[in-house]
Parts: C-alpha cells; structure tokens; sequence
C-alpha cells in the first residue's frame, strides 16, 4: 500500500503537498523496477516547468528512466545527498530519497493526480 | 513470436524471488537480490548464474577437427584433451557468425558452446558447412549449464566434488561427479573471476544448484542472473555476441585478432580478414569511461567535433570500479587517439540522453 498522505503521477512520481508547497520524488514500485539507481540528475534551484514536463533523470544499472514533474512548479530546493549517495531513493523513497521542493504555480492541477488508492491500482493493472 | 523458453530451473528461480526478463529467446532470471549486491558478492565471494540458455553441440568423428578447422579461426589443433578454446565462426566476409568455446575430450571428440540466440543459425551454419565424416548433434535441450564465479568458488565446489579442483587449469576441465552427477567441470567464465562452469545432465538441475547454493550460503555465495553477469564480463572486457560484434562487424574490428590464426590453414573467413589484417581495419572496438557520472548506454551514437563517428555497443556502471564505462566503435585514426587518452568520454548535452563525445583535451600531457 502507496502512503495515502501523498499523490502520484502515472509515470510513478509522488508528491506531497503542503500550502502552496511540495516535494517529489520517485514511488516505491518505481524503484523497485528501476534496480540500483547509481545516478540522479536534477534541475537547478529556481528553474520552472510545466505540468507535466521532464525536470530530470534517474539511471539504475540497467536502465535511465526520465523524471516528470507533477504539476507546475518552480524548484525550490534540490536533495543534494543523492549526489553522492543515491541509494537513498532505493532504501527510502518517500523519506531520505526525496528528490525536490517545488511551490506549486497552479494548485488546481493537482486534481489530475491519483490517490494512493487509485496508484495501488493502477500499478496492479501495469504488472497483469 | 514463439514462447521464451524456459530453463529447468525456472521454478527454482521463481522461488527465489527472480525477476525473469526475456534474453535470447528465453526467459532468464536478470537479477535476485540486486545487481550491484550480486555484482559485488562475485568479484569477493562468489556467485552462481544459471546459463542453461547457452547451446551446446558435440562434434564426433574420424574428421571432427577437420570440420572444426574449417569453420573455426581459433587453431583447435593446438587443443590437448581436457583443454578449453575460445573461438569464433566468421562469414566469408570476415564478420561474425557466433563466439564460441571450444572443448576437446579427444582428437576425436569435441563440445561446442554457443550463445543462446546463435543455436539454430549456428547448427545448421556448422552442418551445411561439412563436408567430412564428422556428426554434429545439438544437444542444448539435454544440458543444464551452471556457472560458479568468484574468488571463494573453488572452496565452495571442492567438498561437492571428487576431482582436485586446484588441479584444473584455467580453460581446462575435468569429466568428474557433482555429488553423484556425471558432469564436465571446466575453469571458465564471463565474469573476469576465477571459477568453474559446469555441463550436466538437465535432469539433475535442481539437486545440483541446490546443494551448491546451501554450501556456499555460509560464505556468502548469491544465486546471481544475467544484469550481474553484464556488468562483471563488461568490467573485464569480454564481448557479448549482438552487441559488440555480430554479422556487421568483422572479428579483427572487434578487437578479436588473437582468435584469427591465419598459420593454421584454409578456414571460413581467412582470405576477408588476411586482407582486412593488411589492409587495416577501419574501425575499431574500444573501451571507455565517462568523465561525469552520467551512463553512456548500448546503441547510444558516439559524435566528435559534432560529426557522428561510431556508437556504444555496451554500457554501464562499474560496480567495482564505481566509474561509468563502455565500449565503442570509432574510426581507427580517431580510435588510436581515444585510446592512448584512456578514452574518456562524457555527454554532450544535459537532458539529451543520445550522445556521448570522445574527448581529447583529456590526454595529459598531450599527444
């Protein structure tokens, strides 16, 4: 079971909001399919995108899978510890692996994202 | 397309938690516990991969290495009995057809191992090919091959065996038992490890992977798959068949000239690649590491000074070397300056995940 605090991209982002904040990261059926992430790039403090946009990327040993942002949102803060340690995103997905802190630019787009409840389902349906 | 195929041991797998992707036409554990953990566990302890997919063929008769010679281009007369070759078949373009290994029991009897995705185009390439005495039967389906890499693998078969395993020399083997399993225990592998690769009866394939497995769990032996088996044989340098040579590429591009024995005579190949040898190649495989952290996979284009001068045929981390790494072909001239310069390279471009540049301003001290 997803964490039910929390909402999640199709793409298997998360997101938790708080005011007009957020942060993201990548889920735990995620990582798991991605095997040992080894690398993260992310975007620059202060760098905007669109609903939907790539604001960077993950790399396992196996695979590079890129990252899409939520909603609109401008970074506010990037997990500098996963620079050298990546293998938080494997051990804590929704904790230390966090990936960045955004403010939301149009709080309305959260209404397109799926409940933990809706993900759970959605991950089972992607495995059949 | 047909159903992979599967392993006996695919339950087993299962059991243990695999996650199975399909590889060769086949449906093969890639990793148990993790790459980077069974990566690890094998370049210290040791690992066990089952590589049943690989095809075997046994090649009998009067003629058996006249037939060998022919569509081979290693010198399989230099093999003594219980002595093991790698080898290749070329087209008569000089490109490659399959690598394989070579084991001779007698003059008159010999094993071929092929890869997994090669065993139909190189059975009937082999027998369309005799013209001697010699039979040729695939007898992949009957063979269960495992394979035990690491440093601790000789401690861990040793009580499950009755040959002395330290009296095995690197590519030779051994026809001795596995408990009580008639099996051939050679001193081979993909890994870059010391270790053994052991051919038995497919009937036999879970006693034996079982008891290997509960011997070796005390030191630290891991059930290992095919992600780990990349990355370890990618670190040492050894080629994989469909990526780093095939029909496109010729065996002296591939970096593969000490397999090309031209002194042994008529062989399929020879005349294309005496010329190529001559001539010189105009392209060559090379080994690279990334200048940043980012991972320069297989297929990825290769462009210097914004010219596309070749591709990535493998890529990956590297594990023990915690470095980013790969091999490429590049043009020879640009090929040689790569090399000598230790071949770094990096992306050119954040977000555009398509490229890599060889770098020459890395070379110290210049050139």
């Amino acid at each position: 079971m997803s964490p039910d605090d929390l909402l999640y991209t199709k793409e298997h982002e998360w997101l938790r909001i708080a005011g007009d904040g957020g942060t993201v990261g990548i889920t735990d059926h995620a990582q798991k399919e991605l095997g040992d992430i080894v690398y993260v790039e992310l975007p620059k403090a202060g760098t905007k995108f669109d609903s939907g946009e790539t604001f960077g990327s993950v790399e396992s040993v196996k695979a590079v899978s890129e990252l899409y942002i939520p909603v609109s949102a401008e970074i506010i803060e990037v997990n500098d510890d996963l620079g050298s340690a990546p293998e938080k995103i494997n051990e804590d997905p929704y904790g230390a692996g966090w990936m960045i802190r955004i403010r939301l630019l149009n709080k309305n787009e959260t209404a397109d994202l799926m409940s933990a409840e809706e993900y759970d389902e959605y991950t089972s349906e992607e495995k059949e | 397309m047909s159903a992979s195929k599967r392993t006996p041991l695919y339950a087993v797998h299962k059991a243990l938690g695999a996650r199975l992707i399909p590889f060769g036409g086949w449906e093969m554990p890639v990793e148990y516990s993790g790459i980077a953990k069974e990566h690890t566990a094998v370049r210290t302890v040791a690992g066990l991969f089952d590589v049943s997919h690989m095809g075997e063929f046994e090649i009998r008769g009067r003629e058996a290495l006249d037939l060998i010679q022919s569509v081979t281009t290693n010198d399989a007369a230099k093999l003594m009995d219980g002595q093991a070759q790698y080898s290749a078949i070329a087209y008569p373009h000089g490109t490659v057809v399959d690598d394989v290994l070579l084991y001779r029991h007698r003059g008159d009897h010999f094993m071929m191992v092929v890869n997994a995705a090669n065993v139909s185009k190189d059975f009937e390439w082999i027998t369309s090919h005799n013209r001697s005495d010699a039979t040729v039967d695939n007898i992949s389906d009957d063979v269960t091959l495992l394979a035990l890499q690491g440093p601790k693998a000789i401690d861990i078969l040793q009580p499950l065996t009755n040959v002395r395993l330290a009296e095995i020399r690197y590519y030779h083997f051994a026809v001795a038992k596995i408990l009580n399993v008639d099996a051939i225990i050679s001193r081979t592998g993909y890994t870059g490890e010391d270790g053994f690769e052991l051919y038995f009866s497919q009937k036999h394939s879970e006693p034996v992977w079982n008891s290997i497995l509960e011997a070796g769990i005390p030191s630290g032996l891991v059930a290992a798959g095919l992600g780990a088996r990349n990355t370890l044989r990618l670190e040492a340098r050894m080629l994989l068949y469909g990526n780093d040579m095939d029909g496109t590429t010729t065996l002296l591009e591939a970096g593969l000239g000490s397999i090309v024995k031209f002194e042994k005579g008529e062989f399929i190949g020879r005349d294309a690649l005496l010329k190529q040898k001559q001539d010189g190649v105009k392209r060559r495989l090379i080994g690279f590491e990334m200048v940043g952290r980012e991972i320069a996979r297989d297929h990825y284009p290769v462009f210097i000074d914004g010219q596309e001068a070749g591709h990535v045929t493998s890529g990956s981390p590297s594990i023990t070397l915690k470095k980013n790494i790969g091999l490429a072909y590049l043009p020879a001239e640009r090929a040689a300056i790569v090399s000598w310069c230790g071949a770094r390279c990096q992306k050119q471009r954040s977000y555009e995940r398509l490229s890599i540049s060889a770098r020459e301003d890395n070379c110290r001290g210049g050139l």
